[in-house]
């Protein structure tokens, strides 16, 4: 019996051991699954990084529960928002957003959410924009592709995801400020946008490079510019729409949010963990070969750049009337 | 038979009218628009977001009256059928499988899935289905486990837990 | 000749004792996945994604990761029919077509013969399509491209135009079932205002839509239950089906009857598969429809044909390496579960698209091998747990039901996780008991359900670019798909119009 005893003391103190090693101490730890709610469908983007960082988790065993990621991309990320405030254990809702968690609130006003009340974790990355078209063309300019569109007008048609969304409101930009009538089609994900340009059924998009590469790899589709602030380095040639005299630079951002009444020690925990995914050599792998930007922001800066961010898309959706 | 072909017709008939109404709700955030705004083609030749659901609602319509004209003619098998929708075996069965499926589906807000498998599992065996205690009982604490570590453990998909959380937690320390 | 030695050095990769080993516990995982109702290939491969990355680190390269997907991904092709067949619940979209005579074969005691058909159909249809997938793939991977949103919609219009005589004897309830399913389709969101629409006395559970397990599973698993309870009366079993070696030699030989849905399902699987958005499940239920129409038999289907289990199941796994294609040389998922393995393939730091195959091929030609190997696994695992199927279904009544309804509460809690989708699950259960009392067709309503997403988006997207309706006529891909989908809309009324000519003339020839 004391034998039995022992083992058992010895057993409980090296799994603490073992445990103190892999993980910090912290003042808050969960105790269940983590309910990892995804903004977006299956299979797109969103859905691709989340389970990047879930198998990263998974691999370097940095959490001591799982997270079980749940798909809820209805209504244009209505459906995640919801099912994020309702929660009945905020300490164990995450949830990775992207530009929908500023537009979706304001298009819904029924919902009713505030995004500065989920509790800033990290921003993981932000992805960007660039303006394609099929080789085929034969465009290879931004100015080019302004003299073409423009006497097309209305039969130059450019896809994108969904409606009042990151790449509609690209498109309005173009519309707006380069006396373009281009029409837009709305898609339900980048990937279909990008095949359709690829398969010329469609003239041009702003897919993010990810849903573009294959296409781009095989000399299918070329990018004319990027909406960032400076050039990618995966594409040295492509100049930015600032140094062609546009003051405009749009970006998707990656986030990973808490729960609206999450406990701070609880978002303490989550922030340390996404850091050290963000360290890890497989995301940070993902953001060279996908060509994203955007360093690593959470807490308080993080819930400012929210705030600047949303009030940006209020602004946007208002002059172009998807919101009054 | 011939009065629930009539019943059954009305009510898919309202359905199709509420699907109708709906279907033209203005957008929430802009009152301005008229309901019944986006049922037709707008500018550009576009169908609008309640065309196809509001004249799919007008189709439904349609056939539910054309059900309603053929039963006040007599001409479906339904429409001449003395024989009552459900004798009482059948209100019994609906009332006592049915009633403990929506029975069931509530308790698992209570008390979560693994234990509103247990209770509803004895009930049926045990109540419905007369089997013997030893049986009832096997089974209905045999599913709930396989259940537990082919969804919580081995396919990480949580089920809801009601108010028993707190008992699976040591499982979690264990298992996880 | 070149491809040949590719394919024969892959096969010998797939067979080395780890990759083996992988493609049975792949295909035995997802045999048992694709086979409880609610969770199908989407839910096993993507469940089963971050434990490849502790293969992906044992074997350092992503072949081995990816074969054991693919196995998954069969095995759980193969599952589905398992519960079409046994339980009369489609566990998938893709499955649905498989219960059309699946079912009413296991109610007339011979499940054993449907599940054999179903495996060996399956079996095929892969084989059929894994031979056309390796000589054609990298010419194949363009014709997705031709495929916009006017060849979509076209196609949409022809899988319902070959079910066009699916629905009952009463067009007045045929035709509601239809328009409510379609209509059901449309709520939630519109992707092309951007507008939430439909939600039900503004309930937000209804934005993300009515899905399609909420009606199959409502429909099949608990309507179809209480419907059986009500007209079985005492009977105290589905069927009892002695399990012998006999017996299951006499499924397998029985199964030669099916030959010519087995061929329509693979030939047309595999083509529709490539496209992007079909998949696999316009598949099955043309492959069904095609089977049908052009069976001398086709009063049979619906009442137990074995044509009707195989042109499906031979289509859904054609299709399912069909899909693979467009996903490997064009990194476009035709499907949801394509979708998952390319999100795979992407953390594996692959790169999915036209270059894959010239440059990667390591990868490439290890993964087609295995796709033989799992399929070749994938049948016999099939197989071998047949008799387990069939003991399940001779449990006495009043246990199995209890049980298949605790599945469908599970399995749609699963497949969504949200308490609002399970509770209009048992709704659209009870009242879809009332309709099946009233005689309305269940069938068209599911694949309208099925359908409706696809066609409305790209009906209105069409129309958006061209702005005309005659697109659908004058594309070249487009044009042929309508008029083959607008002849067959027509047939049935056409056909009963040219008897009666023809019976007059006879008539009057008779005087």
């Amino acid at each position: 019996m004391k034998k039995l005893l022992k083992i058992v003391t010895m057993a409980a103190a090296l799994g603490t051991a073992s445990l103190g090693l892999s993980v910090p101490a912290f003042a808050w730890q969960p105790d269940k699954p983590i309910n990892f709610i995804i903004m977006a469908g299956k299979g797109g983007g969103a859905d691709k990084m989340a389970r990047l960082m879930q198998s990263i988790v998974e691999k370097d065993s940095l959490a001591s529960r799982p997270l079980v990621p749940v798909n809820k991309s209805g209504g244009s990320g209505a459906e995640a928002l919801i099912a994020a405030k309702s929660s009945n254990d905020p300490n164990h809702t995450i949830m990775v957003t992207l530009n929908s968690f500023y537009t979706t609130p304001l298009r819904q006003p029924g919902l009713d959410v505030d995004v500065l009340q989920f509790a800033p974790i990290a921003r993981m990355a932000e992805d960007t924009f660039l303006l394609w078209v099929h080789a085929d063309t034969g465009i290879t300019t931004f100015e080019q592709w302004l003299d073409v569109a423009r006497n097309e007008g209305r039969n130059w048609v450019m896809g994108g995801t969904g409606s009042n969304s990151e790449d509609n409101i690209i498109t309005d930009f173009l519309n707006t400020n380069y006396g373009l009538d281009m029409k837009y089609i709305p898609y339900k994900g980048g990937g279909a946008v990008a095949k359709d340009v690829a398969g010329k059924q469609i003239n041009s998009s702003v897919n993010n490079p990810s849903e573009a590469i294959g296409f781009w790899q095989s000399g299918d589709m070329v990018p004319l510019v990027a909406f960032t602030d400076e050039r990618l380095p995966m594409f040295p040639d492509v100049p930015t729409l600032r140094e062609k005299g546009g003051d405009f630079s749009y970006f998707m951002q990656r986030s990973v949010v808490g729960a609206p009444g999450m406990s701070p020690e609880a978002a303490d925990y989550y922030s340390t963990l996404f850091a050290q995914v963000f360290a890890s050599e497989g995301w940070q792998d993902y953001r060279t070969k996908k060509s994203l930007m955007g360093e690593l922001m959470s807490g308080d800066e993080l819930t400012a750049y929210w705030k600047l961010q949303r009030n940006n898309h209020e602004s946007i959706l208002r002059a172009s009337g998807a919101i009054k | 038979m011939r009065r629930g072909e009539i019943i059954t017709a009305f009510i898919l008939g309202i359905f199709s009218v509420y699907l109708m109404w709906k279907s033209g709700e203005p957008p929430a955030w802009n009152p301005d628009v008229p309901r019944f705004a986006n049922i037709g083609y707008d500018e550009s030749g576009t169908p609008g977001s309640g065309f196809w659901p509001f004249w799919l609602g007008v189709m439904m319509l349609a056939s539910c009256i054309w059900t309603g004209v053929s039963w006040a003619l007599k001409r479906t098998p339904a429409s001449v059928s003395e024989e009552p929708l459900l004798d009482a075996h059948g209100w019994k069965m609906l009332i006592t499988v049915g009633g403990g499926l929506l029975g069931f589906t509530g308790l698992i807000h209570i008390l979560g899935a693994y234990g509103a498998i247990l209770v509803f599992l004895l009930y049926y065996i045990r109540f419905l289905g007369k089997h013997a205690w030893v049986k009832t009982i096997s089974i209905s604490v045999s599913v709930p486990v396989v259940c537990f570590f082919f969804f919580d453990i081995a396919m990480r998909i949580v089920l809801p837990k009601g108010y028993l959380e707190p008992l699976f937690i040591p499982l979690y320390d264990i298992f996880l | 000749m070149d491809i040949l030695f590719s394919l024969i050095d892959g096969i010998m990769i797939a067979l080395q004792p780890m990759n083996l080993g992988l493609a049975i516990v792949g295909v035995i995982v997802g045999l048992f996945v694709g086979a409880m109702p609610g969770l199908g290939s989407v839910n096993g491969v993507a469940i089963l994604l971050p434990f490849t990355f502790v293969i992906h680190n044992i074997s350092g390269g992503a072949t081995s990761p990816m074969i054991f997907l693919a196995a998954v991904y069969y095995g759980a092709m193969y599952g589905g029919a398992i519960s079409s067949v046994a339980l009369g619940i489609p566990g998938a979209s893709t499955a649905v077509a498989t219960t059309f005579d699946g079912r009413p074969l296991a109610l007339q005691g011979r499940a054993h013969i449907a599940l054999m058909a179903a495996a060996l159909a399956s079996f095929a249809g892969a084989t059929i399509s894994n031979v056309l997938f390796t000589a054609f793939a990298p010419m194949l991977a363009s014709v997705a491209l031709d495929f916009g949103n006017p060849e979509i919609f076209a196609l949409m219009l022809l899988a319902f135009a070959t079910f066009a005589g699916l629905g009952g004897d009463d067009v007045a309830k045929t035709i509601f079932s239809i328009c409510f399913g379609l209509a059901l389709s449309a709520v939630g969101f519109d992707i092309i205002s951007g507008e939430p629409r439909l939600l039900f006395f503004d309930i937000q559970g209804f934005s993300h839509g009515i899905r399609f397990l909420v009606l199959a599973i409502g429909i099949y698993g608990i309507a179809e239950m209480l419907w059986t309870l009500n007209s079985a009366r005492g009977d105290s079993s589905i069927s009892k089906v002695d399990v012998s070696f006999a017996s299951m030699f006499e499924a397998m030989s029985r199964f030669r009857h099916a030959w010519r849905g087995t061929l329509i399902g693979s030939a047309l699987g595999f083509f529709v598969g490539l496209l992007p958005a079909a998949g696999a499940t316009p598949a099955s239920l043309m492959s069904y429809g095609i089977a049908k129409m052009t069976s001398r038999d086709s009063k049979n289907f619906g009442k137990g044909a074995l044509d009707g289990v195989a042109a499906p199941e031979a289509a859904n796994n054609s299709a399912s390496t069909g899909a693979m294609l467009p996903m490997m040389t064009l990194g476009i998922p035709g499907s949801p579960t394509t979708a998952v393995l390319l999100a795979g393939m992407v953390i594996w730091g692959l790169e999915p698209g036209p270059l894959l195959f010239t440059e990667q091929p390591d990868f490439v030609w290890p993964l087609i091998g295995s796709f033989y190997i799992s399929n070749f696994v994938a049948v016999l695992v099939n197989i071998a747990f047949i008799p387990l199927f069939l003991w399940m279904l001779r449990m006495p009544f009043t246990i199995l039901v209890p049980l298949v309804f605790v599945l469908s509460v599970v399995g749609t809690y699963a497949a969504y996780m949200n308490m609002f989708d399970v509770w209009l699950m048992v709704l659209v259960g009870i009242g879809g008991f009332f309709m099946r009392m009233m005689n309305y067709p269940v069938a068209p309503a599911v694949l309208a359900i099925v359908l409706g997403p696809i066609a409305e988006p790209t009906l209105r997207q069409t129309l958006m670019q061209y702005e005309t309706f005659t697109v659908f006529l004058t594309r070249p891909i487009a044009g042929p798909i309508t008029i083959a989908a607008i002849f067959l809309i027509l047939l049935p009324m056409v056909r009963p119009l040219i008897a009666r000519i023809r019976g007059g003339r006879a008539g009057a020839k008779g005087i």
